[in-house]
């Protein structure tokens, strides 16, 4: 075990190091010393994953507060607190993020004065600032329980349904948005991507990937704070997310239907087998394992069926910023080992500080803090009394 | 009233002159190796491309219904009344949604700058404002390029491809393309052959509309999106509101 630890420890640092080595590049050596982009491939890695992909993998946060607090179903009150951090986490790091890809970061205000409302990019920027802004003011009752300041989660509490209410309507208009995105190049992204229907696929493989990353980040936490795992509540969630895939799988054998397009999918190419690993990660494996109810009932094919739902639709949106333009622009972009140690130094720290919130704030209910310490109760059923590990942060 | 371009490739020689003008006006580095360049790039905002001994200029076509501008989310593009689409790099954050957005792939960014620019024709609005050409159409000794009034210019160029239909393409690219640009084609090749994207492929729609149609519906989405999920909130908590006070009552009675 110990071992083990000391291994992480090591990658972590060296993740961080490149990473700011690359950082370093970035600043000081301009964009193009830093990656593979050009003018023929203007978007790149930090686009199609740091901001489309890292949006859609954040999208726990307003699946689990829209059925706790909106549908009001108290079951999967647990995966609350978890699944909001992780957003929080994710808005914040895929902000930072965005100040590597900008140009101009430095300009990143701008946003709020010369405002263009003709401008998807516009409107995605004015969302995500203010539901970071949301999920801070959701994620402030852990730090208030924390250091037992009462007065204040009851303001929170009395401005808890706007803040709900806000979150889930902002995250509606973003994640839809990113789709609407690329409805301006119907002439240089592929057919198989291109669709007028991308916003609501885009929303739609949110809450999906809002769903699947909730069972995995269960699992995972489960296993690495030594937690007892709430199977009731996962297996309620992996019914919704077969639900949520069929819904997603039925748009988009409709958008190809209606487009015409059944035919070339199946045919040889390029993209189609780019097409083909999509689909059949997000949608043939999962659905395929979810529809078994064995599978369904165990935390293993859940979480099985919850890494292939992510991978698959991280591929989708890989396919719609990189792979799609590739036909277009004449050559392949890929991206240089300097992106790569970018996007993944902003990953680890995304677990390194999820690790030290779980330690230091009250986000599981057996994890840390005593019970008799917590001021809103978050019953979730029998808290096992499970030795904690001090090694959360890794 | 707006001004455009009217580049006739069959009176082109390929001399470059244009390119040069252009550098001289827009202070770029101008000399045998940039001429030998043939993409458009940060430093070289028109080039002059050559395949099988015929000519075709490339430049920022300034569209009438700019995607540049309208996917700017600070506004740094927009379209004069002039005609040239301008850029205000004071705006600027650098996301480059200009650069996938734009069909005809104009703006270039410097790569290597510390704090980079979009570089693009912009049609020299300076000059225009003072009542003269561009600085590519001034240069051209032999009128390929051709400066003037936008529907002058369209009228012209019909009146070229009737009078001369064995010279011409029966076409005038630029004129109905993305709802039409103020930069008009006129050549005896295709203009596809020579990198410009086909006109079937970008259709005569505008694009700003591809955007416009889900951004349009916005602002009736919110306050519609907003009752409903209001509405489900209070159906989910008044049902638990009522089973409280049921149970009280219960409560009450039996003891």
């Amino acid at each position: 075990m110990k071992f083990k630890l000391t291994f992480w420890r090591v990658v972590f640092i060296v993740i961080m190091g490149l990473g700011l080595y690359s950082t370093f590049i970035r600043f000081f050596y301009g964009l193009g010393a830093v990656s593979n982009m050009n003018d023929q491939f203007p978007w790149g890695l930090w686009i199609g994953f740091d901001l489309l992909c890292g949006v859609m993998l954040a999208a726990g946060g307003f699946c689990m507060v829209g059925a706790v607090y909106l549908f009001n179903v108290e079951r999967l009150h647990s995966v609350v607190r978890p699944a909001v951090l992780t957003a929080f986490l994710g808005y914040v790091l895929f902000i930072v993020g965005l100040l590597f890809d900008l140009g101009r970061p430095w300009y990143i205000w701008h946003q709020l004065i010369y405002m263009n409302p003709h401008s998807v990019m516009f409107e995605v920027g004015i969302c995500v600032m203010s539901y970071t802004t949301v999920l801070f003011f959701e994620f402030l009752p852990n730090v208030f329980e924390r250091f037992n300041l009462k007065t204040p989660i009851k303001w929170i509490k009395k401005i808890y349904p706007v803040l709900i209410i806000l979150g889930i309507l902002l995250s509606t208009l973003h994640q839809s948005s990113l789709g609407s995105l690329y409805l301006i190049m119907p002439s240089k992204l592929h057919p198989f991507w291109y669709t007028p229907a991308l916003p609501f696929l885009f929303f739609g493989s949110a809450i999906a990937v809002g769903l699947a990353m909730t069972i995995f980040e269960s699992t995972q936490s489960a296993k690495a704070f030594g937690r007892h795992l709430e199977l009731p509540v996962l297996v309620e969630l992996g019914g919704a997310l077969l639900v949520a895939l069929w819904v997603n799988a039925l748009l988009r054998f409709e958008d190809y239907f209606h487009r015409g397009l059944l035919g070339q999918i199946i045919k040889p190419s390029y993209e189609a087998y780019f097409l083909w690993l999509e689909l059949a990660l997000a949608f043939v494996i999962p659905i395929t394992l979810l529809s078994f109810k064995k599978v369904r009932l165990s935390p293993g094919g859940l979480y099985l069926a919850s890494v292939c739902t992510v991978l698959g639709f991280i591929t989708n949106r890989l396919n719609i910023a990189l792979i799609g333009f590739e036909t277009y622009v004449g050559h392949h972009y890929i991206p240089k080992w300097t992106e790569f140690s970018v996007t993944l130094m902003i990953v680890a720290a995304g677990f390194a500080l999820f690790g030290l919130a779980v330690r230091y704030l009250p986000i599981f209910p057996d994890v840390r803090v005593p019970v008799k310490e917590r001021l809103i109760t978050t019953e979730t059923g029998p808290v096992v009394a499970t030795p904690v590990l001090g090694h959360a942060g890794d | 009233m707006s001004k455009a371009l009217l580049y006739d490739a069959t009176m082109c020689i390929g001399c470059k002159q244009c390119e040069a003008g252009c550098a001289q006006q827009n202070k770029l580095r101008y000399d045998d190796a940039v001429a030998a360049e043939s993409v458009q790039s940060a430093h070289k905002y028109t080039v002059v491309l050559t395949k099988d001994d015929k000519f075709m200029r490339r430049l920022c076509m300034h569209c009438e219904h700019p995607a540049c501008a309208s996917v700017c989310p600070v506004g740094a593009l927009h379209k004069t009344k002039e005609g040239p689409v301008v850029y205000d790099v004071w705006k600027c954050i650098g996301c480059r949604y200009c650069m996938v957005a734009c069909a005809f792939a104009q703006p270039k960014y410097e790569w290597q700058a510390l704090n980079p620019r979009i570089r693009k024709c912009i049609m020299c609005p300076d000059r225009i404002a003072a009542g003269k050409q561009t600085a590519c159409a001034e240069i051209c000794p032999t009128g390929a390029t051709k400066f003037g009034e936008r529907d002058d210019l369209i009228k012209e160029a019909q009146d070229r491809v009737r009078q001369n239909p064995s010279t011409y393409l029966p076409r005038i690219y630029g004129l109905n393309e993305v709802g039409g640009t103020s930069v008009f084609i006129l050549s005896s090749k295709n203009v596809e052959e020579y990198g410009y994207p086909a006109s079937a492929k970008v259709g005569d729609t505008p694009m700003p509309e591809y955007t416009g149609r889900v951004m349009e519906r916005i602002p009736d989405f919110i306050p519609v999106w907003t009752l409903v999920l209001g509405g489900i909130y209070w159906v989910s908590h008044r049902r638990e509101e009522v089973a409280a006070a049921e149970a009280e009552e219960k409560d009450g009675r039996e003891r």
